[in-house]
This record gives structure tokens, sequence and C-alpha cells, in this order.
């Protein structure tokens, strides 16, 4: 596969502030590409960049292998859709969508027919006469992936779209853009903070934190191994517990100990070699806990706290060696608060960190 | 825990808790509504004198009190102040002060928001290296009394070979009332979406092209603003209709204050209240018309000085 | 940090070119007339140019004429009463008259049309107005004394001692409309919880607005000091057309010193003195302000 937007080495100040930090990323043709991050974390910003509506301090950009760094956004070849939607509240959904494609100079019957294709694919052809004031939140963002559509164009560009919706309307949104992007195969780069729109989305999740990128790479990689610290607590919900602890010798291999509770890491698999001694993070997803079952290599005793019962799953908050547990069980099964619990661990699916330097080990 | 729940259930099997219902004429709505009316009083007796005087015929007012309405209600001072009061120089009235003001404030209205509104376009949405400079310079200007630029301003628009004329006064009104509106727009282009200005961007228009076809169209509020306030300012100007203008092209208030203020002959006080109004007239015209406007304009950018 | 970029950057005056074209004459407006101007003037106060500016430096000469000149001695003095008195008189009236409309009251939209409407008229307007009014053969001292006070005596424009007063009265009818609006703006921008809360802890009205909104309105008070001063320190036509300066040069003031000089005397080194000396209390009071206000507001976006 060619690779479709390109931007190496990119870097952009404000003054003092450096907002992102010489970024390398290459996107491939037909690739839906989520950048996720809380916000100041740059991704907005780099999205920016590659629209053009941001001039770089150093670096450069390439769409389809041209180079394309100090380009007018208008000569790109990208479309854009806003979070705000960003419609010109003066024109007619029609006038929207043609809006660029006069200004271009294109005759009339080739903007017909773009904006009647478009129209169609997004199902807007009733609403084609009216204004932006008079359409819902959802009308509205069809009509602005519509304004990106009629400008055919290689690569799409998502500003957080679907942040502005109501939660009902975002997950029905969520699922039209997925069906749109398997209809149309374009590339499409999306922003968002919402992790849920990225682990549905993305083909590949990059998770940027002070203007660094800090992981690249698909949903399931990005959940099950998460590459820092940092990405481990930023994906999931509730977040991985953490416990803070030491490697030790083991009769089973090594093993992790925290308060004196201790888990063997036999079946944990890394090409790292794991030290005694070496003060490490463990981190455990709240369904990686097994709860009063049996198996699993290791077994420990445990007080429940507080039980949230969230209908399909119920959470419960343990106290165990010192540490606050999160686990998600089968929202049928209950505990009241007080009761003794024995837990195992899948310590396959568990995630070991370097407490110095927080990378996974 | 225990606390919260016991004054809960206290308080809910009662009746309804706001205030008890206040009687109309309680000692505090005497005292509000009291110094409410006084104030009232001393805004409104001007312009009830005003009107008064500019109906009563000269021996009336020698005779009567300037509060009491007039017995013998006459047009005539209206007439006569309109085309034949005396500035001293000729007879023929406000007349030629009104027109006058007309062709002075109709060009220079257009001209000042056409200019400010780029201004205020670009520096919200195209700032450049030294833009915030040049607009603070403005905005300390607009604070710097006049009388620091007359003299600069009158050798200017003699190099440009237009002092004393129209054209040189629309200048001066474009150049003096630019901070203000500049602040105006800018501040108002600030408040849109960025969003719009990008997503206009990437659909392909430039500079001139946004601000027709986007920035423009949805301008229309901050442009009536912009409007009363300058049809008003430059109305109710005297210092620059002075200055830089021969006695042929006058304002209206230049004019007013030459005929009123005059020395010679009998002092005609109902011609000259009505002289007045007659000024008054336009702005008051556009403030009571466009009412809400005029207070967001002052509020907005309450600059003007 | 070496820039990776290829040619093809717009750098240097070609970058945002239509901007900088468009916004030209506000750049010539900015830096001609008001940077450019005032220069010039502050330079021209130093020489002895007559009828036409010449630039043939005496020093302090002129400032130290204009010091001893009577009329602008006068000038400043009146300048100072009206402008204290102006000050306080706009903001407690104001204030006052802004937390009355705020009292829920009806009939608000009328109230404000009333107060505000001198606002919209010139001062040439306002003063001929309170001319007639205070006229003592016409006005309120005739009236008055008709009613039987044949000893009462209110001719304010007719009396050196006072006649800054007479045109304070219609200086403040004229402007404090204004400032009402814009406390009453301050006022309504206060959170309702605030009111609430004080309400809840039993502190009385008049110590919730003394000690907790007039604090909170700082910003406001500020604006609308800044523009009393800077209408203050320009106010002209008021006095040319209520008394023309007199009686004798007993209400003249400093802007109507500078525009005699200039154009009626054709002294104009001492005109540019003048107008120097009037730039003073701007920079005191405007640039403090300017700085806080315009590159406070970058900051925060």
């Amino acid at each position: 596969m060619t690779s479709s937007v390109s931007i190496k080495n990119l870097s952009l100040d404000f003054g003092a502030v450096s907002v992102l930090k010489t970024l390398n990323l290459d996107i491939e043709d037909g690739e839906f590409l989520v950048l996720l991050g809380s916000s100041g974390c740059g991704k907005s910003t780099l999205l920016n960049c590659i629209a053009g509506l941001l001039e770089p301090t150093a670096g450069q950009i390439f769409i389809k292998g041209r180079n394309v760094t100090w380009e007018e956004p208008k000569d790109r070849g990208i479309g854009m859709v806003f979070q705000s939607y960003a419609l010109y509240p003066q024109m007619t959904v029609e006038k929207n969508l043609s809006f660029g494609l006069k200004i271009a100079g294109m005759d009339r019957s080739e903007i017909e027919r773009r904006v009647a294709r478009a129209a169609g694919i997004l199902q807007i052809e009733p609403l084609l006469k009216r204004k932006p004031a008079e359409l819902s939140g959802g009308q509205r963002q069809r009509v602005a992936i519509g304004r990106a559509l009629v400008r055919d164009v290689d690569v799409f560009l998502f500003d957080e779209p679907l942040s502005n919706l109501d939660a009902k309307l975002r997950a029905e949104l969520r699922v039209e853009l997925k069906r749109l992007h398997q209809s149309l195969k374009n590339t499409m780069i999306y922003v968002t903070h919402d992790q849920i729109e990225a682990l549905t989305l993305a083909d590949r999740i990059a998770i940027m934190k002070n203007g660094v990128i800090q992981q690249l790479d698909a949903p399931d990689v990005i959940y099950n191994a998460p590459r820092n610290l940092f990405v481990a607590g930023f994906i999931g919900s509730p977040s991985m517990n953490f416990l803070k602890g030491t490697l030790v010798a083991d009769p089973g291999g090594i093993a992790f100990e925290t308060n004196g509770a201790r888990f063997s890491l036999a079946g944990y698999r890394t090409p790292a070699t794991l030290d005694a001694g070496r003060p490490v993070l463990l981190g455990l997803r709240p369904e990686h806990i097994r709860v009063n079952e049996e198996g699993g290599a290791v077994s420990h005793e445990a007080i429940v706290d507080i039980e949230e019962p969230m209908g399909a799953d119920n959470l419960l908050w343990l106290k165990h060696a010192g540490h606050t547990l999160s686990v998600r069980v089968n929202g049928a099964r209950r505990f009241s608060p007080g009761t003794a619990v024995r837990l195992s661990f899948d310590m396959a699916m568990a995630s070991l960190f370097d407490a110095a330097s927080e990378e996974r080990l | 825990m225990a606390d919260t729940l016991r004054i809960e259930g206290a308080v809910t099997p009662e009746g309804p808790h706001g205030r008890k219902p206040r009687r109309a004429l309680s000692r505090r709505n005497i005292m509000i509504y009291g110094v409410l009316l006084l104030a009232a009083f001393y805004y409104i007796l001007p312009l009830y004198v005003m009107v008064v005087t500019s109906l009563k015929g000269m021996p009336e007012i020698r005779l009567g009190n300037i509060f009491s309405p007039p017995v013998e209600i006459t047009f005539e001072p209206w007439v006569k102040a309109w085309s034949e009061a005396c500035t001293g120089l000729n007879c023929d009235g406000l007349s030629r002060g009104f027109w006058n003001s007309v062709l002075i404030t109709v060009p220079s209205v257009l001209i000042s928001i056409a200019v400010a509104s780029i201004n205020g376009y670009a520096l919200a949405n195209w700032r450049f290296k030294g833009s915030d400079v040049f607009f603070t310079i403005l905005i300390v200007g607009a604070f710097i009394p006049y009388q620091v630029m007359l003299y600069p301003m009158v050798i200017i628009l003699r190099e440009l070979g237009i002092y004393g004329t129209l054209a040189g006064l629309i200048v001066v009104h474009t150049v003096f009332g630019m901070p203000i509106l500049t602040l105006l727009f800018r501040n108002y282009f600030t408040s849109l979406p960025e969003e719009l200005f990008k997503a206009a961007r990437v659909d392909g228009a430039g500079f001139w092209g946004i601000y027709l076809h986007i920035m423009l169209p949805m301008a229309v509020p901050i442009m009536v603003v912009a409007m009363i306030l300058q049809v008003t300012g430059i109305w109710n100007d005297f210092l620059f209709g002075v200055v830089f203008t021969r006695p042929d092209y006058y304002p209206m208030t230049v004019q007013l204050n030459n005929i009123v203020n005059s020395v010679q002959g009998v002092k005609e006080y109902n011609v000259n209240m009505a002289a007045t109004i007659l000024t008054g007239a336009v702005p008051l015209a556009v403030y009571f018309f466009s009412g809400r406007y005029f207070v967001r304009g002052i509020a907005a950018g309450a600059v003007k000085g | 940090m070496t820039n990776t970029a290829p040619e093809g950057r717009r750098t240097g005056l070609t970058r945002n070119l239509a901007a900088k074209i468009a916004t030209l004459p506000m750049i010539a407006t900015a830096l001609v007339v008001f940077l450019g101007g005032t220069i010039w003037t502050v330079v021209y106060s130093f020489t002895n140019s007559k009828l036409l500016p010449k630039l043939n430096f005496v020093g302090l000469a002129q400032y130290r004429r204009l010091w001893s000149t009577e009329r602008w001695l006068v000038s400043v003095d009146n300048l100072m009463i009206y402008g204290i008195c102006m000050l306080i008189l706009s903001l407690v009236i104001g204030f006052v008259l802004a937390a009355l409309m705020d009292q829920k009251i009806r009939f608000e939209n009328v109230f404000r049309t009333i107060y505000l409407y001198p606002f919209a008229l010139s001062f040439i307007v306002t003063g001929l107005v309170w001319q007639w009014i205070l006229n003592p053969e016409f006005g309120v001292q005739k009236v008055v004394r008709s009613l039987g006070f044949t000893d009462f005596i209110f001719d304010p424009l007719y009396d050196q001692q006072i006649v800054i007063f007479g045109i304070l009265i219609a200086a403040v009818w004229q402007g404090t409309g204004l400032i009402m609006c814009i406390m009453l703006a301050g006022l309504r921008g206060i959170d309702e919880d605030i009111w609430k809360a004080a309400r809840v802890d039993g502190i009385p009205t008049w110590k919730t607005y003394v000690f907790i909104i007039i604090p909170m309105m700082r910003p406001v008070f500020i604006t609308a000091l800044v523009l009393i001063g800077s209408a203050i320190v320009k106010v002209y036509d008021l006095v040319v057309a209520q008394t023309g300066g007199g009686p004798g040069i007993a209400s003249e003031v400093p802007a109507k010193y500078v525009y005699q000089v200039m154009f009626t005397a054709q002294n104009l080194g001492q005109g540019f003195a003048a107008s120097t000396m009037m730039l003073i209390p701007v920079i005191i009071l405007v640039i403090p302000w300017a700085y806080l206000e315009f590159s406070g507001k970058r900051r925060h976006g």
C-alpha cells in the first residue's frame, strides 16, 4: 500500500510553547486513522497543519506523495469536517455544498451532479433548500460531511465531528461514518478525545500527549498491549488498575510483589529480561480479574468495598493488599460491601511497566 | 448525611417558601420609583422646554414662564428657523446646514464603516506581524485629545489638496471614527466561530472572498450598530466642521451655534429652540427608532468619548 | 532549530499580503495621524511658530508663557473642578440609577429611554437648551421669583464664580445615561447566585452592594472611569455653545484655549504647547488601562 499522508519531522511552536515536537506519521491509502488525546495534546493542531490552516515551524507534509507543506488548503486535495459544523449560516444547504466548487470555477452541471451525489449518499436531498438554522444537529453534521464529499478529495479530515451531538445521535452517526468509510474507501484522519469513537472507528489509533505520539497501533494492540503507562491509563474505562511493587525471584520463575501479595509472571510474555529487585508497576484491566472463580495462575483474598451495578456489568471496588482494585463482573452477580472474596488474575493479559521510565516491559 | 436528611424531611411537608408577595406600595417601592421619577423629570425637562418654547410667540415668552405650555400654538418659529434665520453671514436658515450635514454624514458613514469593517476582519482573522501594534496605537489614539492632532491633520489634508472640502471632512471622520469602529468589528468578527473561517479557506475562498461571501452577510447586526454610532456621531460633530470646512460647507451644528449665539439682532428664543430641536431631530429619531441597537452600540464599544 | 522546509514558504512582506494591503488605511492612520501627528505637535511645541509651523527651537519658552497666561490658568482650574465633579457625579448617579433599574422594576425600557436620550444629542444642542433654561431673565430664576421668592438668585451662567457648575449641570444631563447603561450591563453580568448566597447569609442589600457587588464590578468602573476621563479632557463644544467661555474668561477650558490660540490668534507654537499639556492626563490615565485591557485579552485568547 502507498502512503496517502506523510508527515516528516513536523514541529510547531507558539512563541516559547512547543505544541508539536518533531512528529513523524505515515498514513496509508484508505486508512481510517484516529488522533486521540485529551485537550491540549496537539491533536487538533496536527490536523490543522495537515489541512494547511496552521503553518508549521519546521518539517514537511506530503499528501499523495506531493509536498504540500506551504500550499493553500484548497490545493491540498482535502475536505474537512468541523466540530461546530461551520456551515455558512446565510446560505442554504445547497449553497453550502456548492460554495467551494463555485469558487473553484467549476461549471454548473458538474456542480449539480456532485451536490446531487453527495446529497444522495448522505440522504439529505429533502434539506437542500433549507438554511442551517432550520436543521437539527445531526442533519447539520451530515451537511458538513457533504461539504467535504462534494470536493471529491482523497483525504477527509474530521475535527471532533461528533462532540457537539447528544449521546444517542453520536452513536448513530458513528455507525454511519464507519459505513461511509467502508463504501468510499478514502483516507480519513479523525481527531477525537472520545476513546469509544477511537476504538470503534479506527484502523489505527495515534495516541498523543504534549505534542508527541505516544503509540500508533491498531485499537486492539493499543488496548491490550499499551506501550507506556500513559497509554495504559488513558484507554479503558474504568481505568486499568496499577499496582506499585518490585520484581522478585520465585520458584515458578520471576514474580511481582506488592505489600506481601505475590503475582507469578510465568504467563506474562515479554522480550525484555525481568531482573529481580527492579521496581515496576503491574497493570491489570478490570475485566481480567476474576472473582470467586476457579483457575488463573494467582489467587488472593480481597474485601468488597463498594459495588456499582451498571446493568450488563457490575463494577466492584475491592480492598486488596493496601490497594483499591476495580473489577468488572457479570451484572447478574451481586456482592454486598464487606464480603470477602477470592481473586484470580489473568496474567497473560497483564501489563508491566518500568517504574522509572514508565515504559512497557 | 443524617443531618441533611432530617432537614429535608422537616422542610418538604410545608407550603411554598418564597417571599411574601410584595404589596405594590411598599416603602421600598415608593423609594425606588420616587427616585427614578425624579431623575426622569430632570432628564425630560429640557426636551419639554425646547418643544414648548419653540411653539410660543415672542410676546408670550417675555411674559410667561418657560415651563408653561403654549397658550397659542404657532409653527412660525419652526418655519423661520428652517428657512430665514440669520447666521451673521447669510439669512437662509438652517436648511443649508441640514443639507450640508446630509452631504457630510452619508459618505462619511459609508466609507468609515467600509474601511473599519475590513480592518476588523483583517485583525480578527488575518493577523500579521505588527497588526496588533497598529491596532494598539489606534486604540490609544482614540483617547488623544483631537486638539493634539488637529494641525497635523490640516497639513495632511492641505498636502492632499482637499483641505476645506467635503472630501477632506469625510477623510477626517473616517480617520477619527476608525478606532472605535475597528474595535467594534474586530470584537464582532473574533466572536464568530473560527471554524467558519477555516471551512471557507478549505473551500478555497481567499481574503476578499471570505470577507464578501461569508463575513459581510453575517455582520448585519454589527453594521446596524456601527451605522447608529456613526450617524449620530458625525451629525453631532462640531469641532471638525469648524476646523476642516469652509463656511459654505458648515454642518448643521456649526450653523445652529452661529444662529443662536449670534450677537446681532434681537434674540428670538422661540426660533432658537426650534432650530435646536431641528438639529437634534436626526440623532433623536435614530435613537428612538433603533432602541436596543443604540444601547448595544454604546455598551459594546463605549470608547467614543 | 533548522528549518527543513523547502522553498515555497511565504515569508516577509508577501506573507498575508492581501490583509496588509487591505489594512493600509489603518496602518497609515495609526502611524501617520495618531503617532506621527502627536509627535509632530510635541516637537513643534518647542518652537516659536506663529502663523506657520517653523522649526525654530526656543526651548521651553512656549510653556513658560503658557503657564503665565491668565486664560490658560483659568482653563486648567476650570477643567480640574469640572473634571472632579463630573467624575464623582457621573459614577454616583450612574451607579445609583443602574442599581435602582436593576430591582426588577416595571417600565424599565421607558426609564432607560428617558435617561439615555440626551446622549444622542450633540453638545451644541445640550449647551443651547441649558443656556435657555438657566437664562435668569426667562428661565428657572424667573419662574421661582414669580412664585413669590423675589430675592431668589440662580444665574450660574452669568456668575464668574459658579459658571463652571452651570456647565456641569448640562454635562451631567448629557452623559450620565451612558454611565448608567454601562453600570446596568455590569450589574446584569453578575451571577444571580451571588445575590442568592448573600441573602442566605443574611447580608443586608446595601452591604451586598458595597462589599460584594461593587468590588466585583471593578472592570466596569475602570471602563466608566476611562470614558468619563477622556471625555472631560476633550470638553469643548459644550462650553462654546453654552457660554462661549464667558462671562469674561470665567468658563474657558483647555481645548477651547488651544483652538483659540491656534486658529484665531494664529499663535501656533503656543497652541502646540497647550495641546501637549492636554496629552499628559491622557497618558497617565489611558496607557496603563490600554496595556491592561488589550495585552491581557490576548493572553486569554
